[in-house]
């Protein structure tokens, strides 16, 4: 079993659409796609009005290239559900957020050693922003 | 002076409160040792050879007095009374306890100070031109520049997990003090058509497979510097290597890609990123500028200096050696030596600090600073001051004549203190130092720049000394490589391997046979080290280093 993380704190998903692969997408009807965290976003520019939800994943906290996917994909305009999956740390929340996440996706095992509480820390996470301040 | 705003000290205080939290997790078994390492890190804290260590970011390297007495009294209070200047303008303290950073955090705080990005994969502490403001070849204070990029760079959310560590270094004169060709992005102050821009280096780097940066961009209009920072280490992030740390510098994505391909992948990133910033920035600039308006200039004779120059030989050579010109004829910047004979280069005890401190309150308009050379500059003296000034250095055992000569060496803390290392680099520095002193030959070798790396990671800078040394370690034994003509100024050079390396006692001695030959074929006494070198290269010092190869050649 898996936990979402949203600045409210743990919660069931509540997705039911499904995963395709970026292979398997134009062949089918997805509305959820995974990502890997070494995925090119700009593959996905022409399909993101078909997709309710973008999975990225983190193979490792210390893998940050799913920053950056996640603020290209904001950058081209993706307003639906973006989730970071995996190895993500609470002490990286914020940094989920500010990128354009909507929620985190760890699974049980993490969640009992970094329980709701060390999350909801972060829940913060529009407040002492640089980014914020710099783009006005 | 940049003051923080109430903006900045909110930052600082909630992420101090959050590291503290960190901590207490780190013991209670919340966070792993392998998920604590990263939140350390960026907040400045390494564990070394014998014990943690702190590096305190002191961005572009820009202090004042008070600043400086709280160094002093961390090192008292929490370490053994010392701290360490470091090439990147920051100070580390050797001797932390882990429970104790956290109020030394807030300690630092207290006087608009952090740890934070001093270490970890991440954008490290901007640094600057020691002289900022105050030299006289300058086209604008690169100091604004720095600081809006350190507010950009601090916990920003994209680059806090980056494939490596990640250097900016800022220059506003074509002189380069800066060493911007050594680092992830260089940047330089220019002018063209009365307008002021960036032109933009990328790649540069020294560690075990050193490159000169190549240039990214020739003018880049000043508004655009945000998005295109961004853009450029956005590429990186996602192009750089994460399968092999030695390969995952941008140096190495710029010449595995070539330079024209990163430049059309980050022109298309940065047209994406610009929207995103709307002018707020432009605006931040101009309030960060008005912090580094030039002091209230005193307006007095200068006699005083001029007579004691005069009346005082040992004077008359620490001015000739230690000071530098100041773009206001009445002043000068003064270069303080943490590089005394015999001493670790770049240490001060809480005492000098104090002493350097209230020097700079006195007489230089509370402002100090801290050079890449691991020494302290007091950047506004009025030259009237300069003979009070001396006299409390000599005082505090600070007042060595020999800023940019064979003994002010740039090293590494090598085996004494860090993990890393493969040999010790202070003791052959200090062996150095004490031998040329020894020999009175210090002055008449001239310009010289010696610098000593005790592993190949190279954070003593030896691929751009005049002279570089490398600790290795072979079967167990130190051995020191020696490579020549390197550079890190605008003509910036990675130095050339002379040979075979030297054993520790047999290092100090090769030293002076490649000074003998220098002395000997240099064309006249103005010729440097360097030029010397460029003129007739290798062969020479290679004849001399290796006397039996070359009779067995013949």
């Amino acid at each position: 079993m898996t936990v979402i993380v949203t600045d409210s704190g743990f919660a069931a998903d509540d997705w039911n659409g499904g995963f395709c692969t970026l292979d398997s997408l134009p062949a089918n009807d997805c509305a959820g796609v995974d990502l890997p965290s070494d995925a090119e976003p700009e593959d996905l520019r022409a399909r993101l009005d078909g997709l309710s939800l973008i999975r990225v994943d983190f193979p490792s906290f210390a893998d940050g290239r799913g920053f950056s996917i996640a603020a290209e994909l904001r950058r081209m305009g993706y307003k639906g559900r973006l989730r970071a999956k995996g190895h993500v740390i609470s002490d990286q929340y914020a940094m989920a957020r500010r990128v354009g996440f909507d929620e985190v996706e760890i699974d049980d095992a993490l969640a009992a050693r970094q329980p709701e509480a060390e999350w909801l820390f972060r829940a913060n996470w529009t407040k002492h922003d640089y980014q914020a301040r710099l783009r006005g | 002076m940049y003051q923080y705003n109430d903006f900045d000290a909110a930052f600082v205080a909630e992420r101090n409160a959050q590291f503290r939290a960190q901590v207490e997790r780190r013991i209670s078994g919340a966070l792993t040792e392998d998920e604590f390492k990263p939140l350390r890190l960026m907040n400045g804290l390494y564990l070394q050879l014998h014990a943690y260590m702190l590096r305190v970011a002191i961005p572009y390297g820009t202090l004042n007095g008070a600043q400086m007495r709280q160094l002093a009294m961390i090192a008292e209070t929490f370490d053994k009374g010392y701290g360490h200047f470091t090439t990147r303008q920051n100070i580390q303290y050797n001797w932390p306890k882990l429970k104790d950073v956290p109020d030394i955090l807030d300690r630092l705080a207290e006087v608009e100070m952090h740890a934070l990005q001093t270490s970890g994969n991440t954008i490290r502490n901007v640094t600057a031109d020691h002289f900022a403001g105050a030299a006289a070849d300058e086209v604008e204070d690169p100091r604004p520049t720095a600081e809006l990029l350190r507010q950009w760079s601090t916990d920003h959310p994209e680059f806090q997990f980056l494939p490596r560590k990640f250097k900016l270094a800022v220059t506003g004169s074509a002189a380069d003090r800066a060493v911007i060709r050594a680092h992830d992005i260089g940047i330089q102050i220019v002018e063209k058509d009365g307008e002021i821009g960036y032109k933009i280096i990328v790649g540069g780097g020294l560690g075990r497979t050193p490159m000169i940066g190549k240039t990214l961009a020739e003018f880049l209009p000043k508004a655009d510097l945000l998005p295109f920072v961004e853009a450029t280490v956005n590429v990186w992030n996602r192009l750089g290597r994460r399968d092999n740390k030695y390969k995952s510098r941008i140096k190495i994505t710029v010449h595995e890609h070539g330079i024209d391909d990163i430049r059309a992948r980050v022109l298309t990133r940065f047209e994406q990123i610009k929207p995103t910033f709307k002018g707020v920035d432009r605006d931040l600039f101009a309030q960060i500028q008005q912090n580094f308006d030039a002091p209230a200039y005193r307006n007095a004779p200068v006699d005083a200096h001029t007579a004691m120059r005069l009346a005082n030989p040992a004077y008359a050579s620490w001015s000739d050696t230690n000071i530098t010109a100041h773009k206001n004829d009445s002043y000068a910047i003064v270069s303080i030596s943490l590089k005394k004979h015999g001493a670790t280069p770049g240490d001060a005890s809480a005492d000098q600090m104090r002493v350097m401190a209230e020097l700079a309150e006195t007489y230089g308009h509370d402002e100090l600073r801290i050079s890449h050379e691991q020494n302290v500059i007091l950047p506004h003296v009025h030259q009237s001051d300069l003979p009070a000034i001396y006299a409390a250095l000599r005082e505090a055992d600070l007042a060595t004549a020999n800023i940019g000569l064979i003994s002010d060496i740039i090293a590494c803390p090598g085996m004494d203190y860090c993990a890393l290392a493969t040999a010790r680099s202070i003791p052959v520095a200090q062996e150095i130092a004490e031998r040329f002193d020894e020999l009175k030959l210090e002055h008449e070798i001239g310009a010289l720049k010696i610098k000593i790396s005790g592993c190949i990671n190279a954070c003593g800078h030896h691929h751009v000394g005049h002279i570089g040394i490398l600790g290795l370690d072979r079967a167990g034994v130190e051995n020191y490589q020696i490579t020549l003509g390197g550079d890190g100024s605008e003509d910036a050079a990675i130095g050339e391997r002379a040979g075979p390396g030297f054993s520790a006692e047999a290092l100090v001695p090769a030293i002076e046979r490649i000074i003998e030959t220098y002395l000997d074929v240099r064309s006249e006494k103005a010729e440097t080290f360097l030029q010397t070198y460029r003129r007739v290269g290798m062969g020479p010092f290679k004849a001399a280093l290796y006397p039996d190869s070359k009779a067995s050649a013949a």
